[in-house]
């Protein structure tokens, strides 16, 4: 301890590039929080497969439609179900539609909703749970009374009867597509931020009390200012991982539904739909339900690989 | 404890009525009329109509609804179903065991295996069997349910011809033959349940006793000389099981769910293949009671969680 206080005050005015030039050392660029989290999730190695796959997948989907340009809505009875081949390197669907045009359109459609729900869920968690953290009292009893009944409801029986009350009127609303890509998504954002919340408002809970929100307060940091730019950055790691499994969660429950024919109606080619189509011709056309499903799968999967890789990186407390 | 279980069960009867409230809103604001099929059918004049939704109380505002229905259900009255004319108890009686019977089995399956392949993937992290388990659990929890059945069906009914396609659930056990029928019929469902399950599990029990494989009390019973099988068995195994038997009880809602999606692929007659039925059907009471079941068993898993962490953990204790 005395060692160390008697360099800094023999030393007052090194900084980091001028002990370089003393000591000959090359300078190293500073290590960052993002940058030492990047390292710890490059050793990864599942993790970066999945990532890799994963931006493979959706830079296909992105941009898959313009260079491969048959259609996916060509209806050709002469071509149905016909084997995968140079044509069609997919086969073709019961109709004679390409499946790789319709696997490519239902990708789009399918890492959309993922991505739609998990933005819904994690914002609504993060209010709610910074709000209930940082005000704690009866605000904080209440919103978490709120989010326990909402951990209680029975997720999977009450999605299925909300999109069957409601698709129709959404459908006149706002068109057959939009309709129901905007119900699916709001329904399962709205029953899935409950984690998010509470593990957003434990964060807040702890780190309200340390000194540098007593700091932020002491200087006269307005209380808004003090939870949004002193302490949600801090708890924005464990907030990443659930933010990127819970697109796969979404994912996943688009296609139960499209699977139980409550979710997108035929003429939207999702990946749980086409599989939803293609079961009763199984027999005859495997491929019709291999590839669609092959590909939620294979999507999910990178998902959480990289959401393992992730909690990894940024949490590295709670390894598991 | 048994202050800690009474004000758990108190504090359960709000959120049952929450539940219930919020489940009658969506049907009560919902676009549709259960008398949509009258409606729609010629033959019945509209004062008739008028009538049958008087004679209902369909004409009452909500909260009278509401209140009359909770109070019928609290009397064990739970209605009829609109499209069978069955009473809604009944109903979902005949359809129980079908869905229990696969469901506990399955579930029973994924702790069995679970347990064991977690433990062994903990004591050697990262080593060859470790890495295969791992990968084994993420493929089980990404696999989507229903993708694993259309796929066991197309290798061992369409392909092999091995295992039936269609759950008979009108099969009753008597004999060698038909108990080796039922075996048969039974193992898609279970597996494509079991790995589902098994996938979280395993991750879950490795973690657990990852977290206490460096704990003092360890070193300290291996220190004293027991043998390493005493240690992981009786010292750390049940330490690292508290957690996971909580997870088990929670996990039992999430497994009825996917019970919905594979009653739907094997044509099992279960209370999945209910719901969905009835909800294409807009049979109001049979959807209401089933998801009210859903949520109640929510809350008994719950509360059942946290009595048994309780009772498995001394140092939790109940204020």
């Amino acid at each position: 301890m005395t060692d160390a206080t008697t360099t800094a005050q023999s030393l007052p005015l090194e900084t980091p590039a001028s002990l370089a030039r003393q000591t000959g050392l090359k300078q190293r660029p500073p290590r960052t929080l993002w940058g030492d989290a990047w390292r710890r999730f490059r050793r990864h190695r599942m993790a970066m497969a999945g990532m890799t796959v994963l931006a493979f997948l959706v830079i296909a989907t992105l941009i898959g439609p313009l260079v491969y340009t048959e259609s996916p809505r060509r209806i050709d009875f002469s071509k149905s179900m016909l084997a995968p081949s140079s044509t069609n390197p997919f086969g073709t669907d019961d109709l004679g539609r390409d499946m790789l045009a319709r696997l490519l359109l239902g990708g789009r459609v399918s890492l959309a909703v993922g991505v739609s729900a998990m933005i819904i869920s994690i914002s609504l968690g993060t209010l709610i749970g910074s709000t209930a953290g940082f005000l704690g009292g009866r605000v904080d009893t209440i919103l978490m009374r709120l989010t326990d009944l909402f951990l209680a409801l029975p997720v999977v029986p009450l999605l299925l009867l909300l999109i069957f009350l409601f698709r129709d009127t959404l459908r006149r609303l706002m068109g057959p597509e939009m309709g129901i890509f905007w119900l699916i998504v709001c329904v399962i954002g709205v029953l899935n931020w409950m984690t998010v919340a509470r593990l957003v408002r434990g964060s807040f809970l702890s780190l309200k009390e340390k000194e540098f929100v007593e700091a932020a307060t002491m200087v006269g940091v307005r209380r808004l200012r003090i939870m949004f730019r002193h302490i949600l950055p801090n708890t924005l790691g464990p907030i990443i991982v659930a933010a990127t499994l819970s697109v796969g969660a979404a994912i996943i429950t688009e296609s139960v539904l499209s699977f139980l024919g409550l979710g997108f109606p035929p003429d939207v080619p999702t990946w749980g739909r086409l599989l939803y189509d293609g079961q009763n011709f199984m027999e005859f056309a495997p491929w019709m339900v291999l590839f669609p499903g092959f590909f939620i799968f294979l999507t999910v999967l990178c998902i959480n690989f990289m959401g393992d890789g992730l909690r990894d990186a940024l949490d590295p407390r709670q390894r598991g | 404890m048994g202050l800690f279980i009474l004000r758990r069960l108190i504090i359960s009867v709000p959120t049952l009525l929450g539940i219930s409230l919020v489940i009658y809103m969506v049907l009560a604001l919902a676009p549709g009329d259960p008398l949509a099929q009258f409606a729609a059918d010629p033959s019945v004049p509209v004062e008739v109509r008028e009538n049958i939704r008087q004679a209902l109380g369909l004409n009452d505002p909500w909260y009278i609804r509401y209140f009359k229905w909770l109070s019928a259900l609290l009397r064990g009255d739970w209605g009829f179903s609109f499209a069978s004319r069955v009473p809604v108890l009944d109903l979902i009686g005949q359809r129980l065991p079908q869905t229990l019977q696969v469901l506990g089995l399955a579930y029973l399956l994924s702790i069995c295996l679970a347990i064991p392949i977690g433990v062994l993937s903990a004591l050697r992290p990262y080593s060859l069997f470790d890495n295969i388990a791992t990968t084994f659990a993420f493929i089980g929890f990404s696999l989507p349910t229903f993708f694993t059945g259309l796929v066991l069906i197309l290798i061992f009914s369409v392909n092999l011809r091995w295992l039936p396609f269609i759950y008979d659930s009108t099969l009753t056990v008597n004999s060698w033959e038909t108990f080796i029928r039922q075996i048969r019929q039974m193992i898609m469902p279970i597996t494509v349940l079991a790995l589902f399950q098994t996938g979280t599990l395993t991750r879950f029990v490795r973690a657990s006793m990852l977290d206490n494989l460096p704990a003092d009390y360890v070193r300290t019973a291996r220190s004293k000389g027991l043998n390493e099988r005493a240690v992981v068995l009786r010292h750390v195994l049940r330490n690292s099981l508290i957690p996971v038997v909580t997870l088990i009880a929670l996990g039992v809602p999430t497994i009825f769910t996917g019970a919905i999606v594979t009653e739907q692929i094997f044509r099992i007659n279960g209370i999945g293949e209910l719901l969905i039925r009835s909800i294409q059907n807009s049979d109001t009471p049979v959807i209401m009671a089933i998801t009210f079941i859903f949520a109640v068993l929510v809350v008994i898993a719950n509360l059942l969680a946290d009595v048994i962490y309780g009772l498995l953990d001394p140092r939790i204790r109940y204020s």
